[in-house]
């Protein structure tokens, strides 16, 4: 056996006084076996030491949910008897490395964490992050990242047969060493059907279920809890190979063992395996598992009892089945051709024992692994903020200024068209996508149960970086407001903190701000945070990524009809802009404009603070948009975000019509921030002329403003402020800046 | 024994992953590549002592009608002993 | 009309096909497992898109070699109705009930979109109720780029076996409206007895109204249609 030197303590990622709390709580020297066990599970990736603390501060129940933090996916009750899980999960490390596959097993561990609870993964969207693509020093390299994370989420979505239905696709320096892959996944069940991954029923069998295991990503779990150098490109062995197809057949196999009745616990083998998911399943009911590693199914020959219980191959499940019944168990596996091997029993000493060819190679108390694991309150000062207060000041523009910007905005890497992305994706199969990707919510029917359930994933680096607490308030603002132009009403929400060292007080510290704004706003909007993932030690080479937390929000729309369009589908439709033309407009608004797009993309720099935004407007409008679109009076509907109303307007001029607008505003405002600024709570709405009046008395009613801002127009865009005209220029050219440059930079012209 | 089949598509064939291939190689500054085709690579495992006539033409059927497609691809065998 | 959608471990559209044609065509339909034999009776059998044996070889490769398309084969050759589509399509190549083959987009991408088609003839069991103005259908694949050698595709021509090309939504045969680089504009083609189609666009998925396109009904009422008239 190994001898446990410092230096082999130390290669596991394990402190000094982690490793004398190992040696006190066995009193004796752990196993080499047993250290690796206690590496992963007590990583930052799956114990949350760093962020558990502050985890606990999050809103986490409602009227709605049915299981919160702590299982595989959060559920919430969609009526009808039916339920939805969701989760999301991130893959950042494996995808910086191996950018296919690790893309691609990021979607294969979050599908398993949506059907090991029982539910039948309907929908992934995606939020990823990369460093620019015309970085002169790494934008190759950038551009080889993306095509392959793209790649890798289309393969392995496509081949399951889950439509990929939405997501978010943002560019920043500070990802060029360490992009974001940020992976939701949505399944539905009925109440009865919801498995949890618990070992139950002491004597019963343990069932190992799915691929052989072999040496992949051995350590990927304690991987992703460091910080990346120069040789991780060395680390390329430890990256995961995933085989979509096997995870379709175990997803159809498990889904029919558990309606046999013989399953009573269920947990997929994701970060650490084998390891994770027995001490789990025992931790998670107080009871003990052992089980013998020679009757593990093997791919390679001559692993150690170190690698098989540290090896994260893909597309393998844990299951617990009532003794007497592994036969029916059994047969469902064989019918479709899937490995499933009896590897141990339950028992009631709440240990995890592992044997090997009858000696015992590690054995440890289940809640020594996972409840008492490491927690820390580590030391938080002030959020790190690289940008200056105060930027310059802001000169006014005319026409020709603003028409130029309009154009850049829109051409730009964060706001031009994603659809070379999506279009690789599958978003429509199972036939049920009635809003698909490049809108503001992705929206699904749910056949079974006659609902439909929408789904916006969203994070906003730039607001984060300059106030992560107001930063994280606004993302959960804008997701919640982007289902609510497709009237939806939010049921809950999960998280994916993305964040650098939390070592670092004033990274530790953007961690507890954010933290801190999302569990406000959920509260203030009724969307419960029903589970998530923490992403940390983001940095590469000691630069850290700007603070990312990304918001996904799910809300039910009742009834299965489609929503209405995010583009304008008519001519001569009434524009309303709810909310006003620029509500917070008292507020430091050239310091709120140095976080706006056009700063950044047009001037070239970043300042000052995000927008201002008061929630209890926000959720005013947001009401009054749900009730209006469920009330069938509108016709179109986006939401003002980056780039304000001039970039809203245009987006919503790329619809398949060729439908543009005319829009004034007024002229009390410098006509750069009437067209460009982000101040948020605001909608632009089309209906038709007989239903203004109408519509401006339910917003009176409501308290939100609504003036009218224009009407639709063929072919055409017009932006007015006051008595000038600043914007006026045919559709089809920006357009063609905006659908077209994502391609022009992976494709060359 | 061992079979090595190596499946191409046929040079009528538009291979744009080789295509691909090729256009990276030659950015990357590897001026003297002029093509490559890119193709799938067997390796069949045949039991102790058979026959190696016998064995070449029973691979060559394997090749013809499962591993490759005929219509769009190639193949050659190579028999190791 | 009886109609029997095959499953392939791997198949994903399966479940489409099933609920388009009962929910929005008022047909029944089956689910038939590729371990059997027995197609129950159906008076029409669809082969359904997906990655049957993960696509693994070639696409719809292994496919043909199971117990199922031994009775698809005997069902189609005594002049049953077979639609395969997108993977099934890729199927009936590999099974030679089709001529051709299905290899990689000529872009390398898969690709997810609505595209328009243009009906080649009227003349078969799956065409006679298209409209003559473009129909907009998605489709979905990786490996969807129609080939054949030029004699096979004038014979396809001559024959008039081709069921759909890919067009603009003016109907016109432009690059840029062949999403996958087909020979020819090539979508969908019919065998030498006309009773097998496969195609590469995706029909069920544009069945639905809330969809965004009922376009594909055609094809399946098309099928109905000459069903009726045979019975």
């Amino acid at each position: 056996m190994s001898e446990i030197t410092p230096a082999v303590v130390r290669e596991h990622g394990l402190t000094a006084e982690e490793y004398q709390r190992v040696l006190d709580r066995l009193g004796r020297t752990p196993t080499l076996t047993e250290l690796g066990v206690v590496s992963v599970m007590w990583s930052e990736h799956c114990s949350y030491k760093s962020s558990r603390l502050h985890l606990k501060k999050l809103p986490t129940k409602g009227p709605g949910i049915l299981v919160g933090p702590g299982e595989n996916a959060g559920i919430v009750d969609i009526g009808g008897g039916w339920a939805a899980a969701f989760k999301i999960e991130s893959h950042n490390h494996p995808s910086y490395i191996e950018p296919f596959q690790g893309a691609a097993t990021g979607v294969g561990g979050i599908l398993r964490d949506i059907f090991t609870m029982g539910a039948r993964p309907i929908a992934v969207l995606d939020s990823l992050r990369f460093g620019p693509l015309d970085d002169p020093e790494n934008g190759a390299r950038n551009r080889h990242i993306l095509e392959g994370v793209v790649g890798g989420i289309s393969h392995y979505g496509n081949c399951f047969g889950v439509p990929t239905v939405g997501g978010e696709c943002l560019f920043d320096p500070g990802y060029s060493g360490n992009p974001l892959v940020n992976v939701f996944a949505l399944g539905i069940f009925r109440h009865d059907q919801i498995f949890f991954g618990r070992a139950t029923g002491v004597g019963n069998p343990v069932i190992y279920v799915g691929a052989k295991t072999g040496r992949d990503g051995i350590k990927g779990a304690s991987m992703a809890s460091e910080e990346f150098s120069a040789d991780s490109e060395a680390k390329r062995p430890n990256v995961q190979v995933g085989d979509p197809f096997l995870e379709k057949l175990l997803l159809e196999a498990c889904i029919e063992a558990m309606q046999t009745g013989a399953v009573l616990g269920i947990q997929d083998m994701g970060a650490a395996g084998l390891t994770c998911s027995t001490c789990e399943m025992g931790g998670r009911s107080g009871a003990g598992i052992e089980i013998d590693l020679k009757l593990v199914p093997q791919r390679e020959t001559g692993m150690t009892p170190y690698e098989i219980m540290l090896s994260e191959s893909q597309e393998r499940m844990l299951l617990v089945a009532e003794r007497g019944r592994e036969a029916e168990v059994f047969a469902v596996f064989e019918k479709w051709g899937l490995d499933a091997a009896e590897i141990g029993t339950v028992t009631d000493d709440g240990l995890l024992r592992v044997n090997n060819h009858g000696e015992t190679v590690a054995e440890l108390q289940n809640s020594f692994l996972t409840d008492d694991a490491p927690l820390y309150d580590r030391p938080h000062t002030v959020p790190a903020r690289s940008a200056p207060l105060d930027g310059p000041p802001v000169a006014d523009v005319d026409s020709a200024q603003a028409l130029d910007a309009l154009r850049k905005l829109v051409g730009s890497a964060d706001l031009c068209s994603k659809r070379w992305i999506w279009e690789q994706y599958d978003y429509q199969v199972r036939t049920n996508t009635t809003a698909g990707p490049g809108g503001d919510a992705a929206v699904v029917r749910v056949k079974e149960a006659g609902v439909s359930l929408a789904m916006a994933l969203d994070g906003n680096s730039r607001y984060c970086a300059l106030d992560p607490k107001a930063g994280a308030m606004l993302n959960v603002a804008e997701s919640c407001r982007n289902l609510s132009v497709v009237g939806a009403q939010p049921l809950g929400a999960t998280n994916n903190l993305n964040f650098g060292n939390p070592e670092k007080p004033e990274i530790m510290a953007q961690l507890v701000a954010a933290i801190e704004g999302i569990g406000e706003a959920c509260s203030h909007f009724g969307a419960p945070i029903t589970g998530g993932n923490v992403s940390l030690y983001n940095e590469t080479l000691g630069k850290g990524i700007n603070p990312t937390p990304v918001l996904g929000v799910v809300g039910l729309i009742p009834g299965m009809e489609a929503p209405p369009s995010s583009v304008f589908p008519a001519e001569g439709l009434t524009l309303l802009l709810l909310g006003g033309w620029m509500p917070g407009a008292e507020d430091a608004l050239d310091r709120r404009f140095g976080s706006s797009q056009y700063a950044r993309v047009v001037l070239g720099q970043t300042w000052g603070l995000p927008p201002a935004l008061d929630l209890d407007f926000e959720k005013k409008v947001q009401d009054l948009t749900r009730s209006l679109v469920r009330e069938g009076l509108v016709e179109a509907a986006h939401d003002l975000s980056d780039g304000g109303l001039a970039v809203a307007a245009a987006e919503c001029s790329f619809g398949p019509a060729g439908m543009g607008a005319s829009i004034a505003a007024p002229g009390d405002l410098p006509a750069v921030y009437a067209l460009f600024h982000e101040s948020p709570s605001r909608v632009l709405i089309a209906v038709r002329a007989e239903t203004v009046e109408r519509v401006q008395q339910e917003a009176a009613a409501a308290g939100v403003p609504a003036p009218v801002a224009g009407r639709t127009v063929a072919g055409f865009l017009e932006l007015k402020v006051g008595d000038r005209t600043l914007i006026a220029a045919p559709i089809e050219g920006l357009y063609e800046a905006w659908d077209g440059a994502l391609r022009r930079q992976l494709e060359g012209e | 024994m061992q079979a090595l089949v190596h499946v191409t598509l046929k040079k009528t064939v538009l291979d744009p992953q080789g295509r691909a291939i090729t256009a990276a190689l030659n950015n990357l500054g590897h001026a003297g590549v002029a093509g490559v085709r890119q193709g799938k690579f067997f390796e069949i495992e045949l039991a102790d002592g058979v026959d190696p006539a016998a064995a070449r033409d029973q691979v060559e059927r394997i090749a013809r009608e499962v591993l490759a497609n005929p219509v769009i691809e190639e193949f050659t065998v190579d028999l190791q002993p | 009309m009886k109609f029997g959608v095959v499953i392939f471990p791997g198949s994903n559209c399966d479940h489409d096909a099933l609920y388009a044609l009962e929910s929005n065509l008022g047909q029944e339909a089956v689910p038939i497992w590729h371990q059997s034999e027995d197609l129950q009776g159906c008076d029409a059998v669809v082969l359904p898109g997906g990655f049957s044996y993960g696509d693994y070889l070639r696409a719809g490769a292994i496919a043909h070699f199971s117990p199922v398309m031994k009775a698809v084969k005997r069902f189609a050759d005594s002049d049953g109705l077979v639609i395969g589509i997108c993977n099934g399509f890729q199927a009936l190549t590999e099974a030679h009930l089709l001529p051709g083959a299905l290899v990689r987009n000529a872009n390398l991408h898969f690709v997810c979109k609505t595209v328009h088609l243009a009906a080649g003839t009227k003349d078969s069991p799956f065409t006679s109720h298209c409209p003559s103005t473009p129909l907009a259908i998605p489709v979905a694949h990786g490996e969807g780029r129609y080939h054949a050698d030029a004699a096979t595709l004038d014979e396809l021509e001559r024959a008039d076996r081709i069921a759909f090309r890919y067009c603009d939504a003016e109907g016109k045969l432009t690059e840029a409206a062949n999403p996958n680089g087909s020979a020819r504009h090539i979508a969908g083609v019919l065998s030498e007895g006309r009773n097998v189609l496969g195609m590469m666009p995706h029909p069920e998925r544009a069945a639905d109204p809330v969809m965004g396109s009922t376009d594909g009904r055609c094809i399946f009422e098309s099928m109905i249609g000459a069903l009726s008239l045979a019975s």
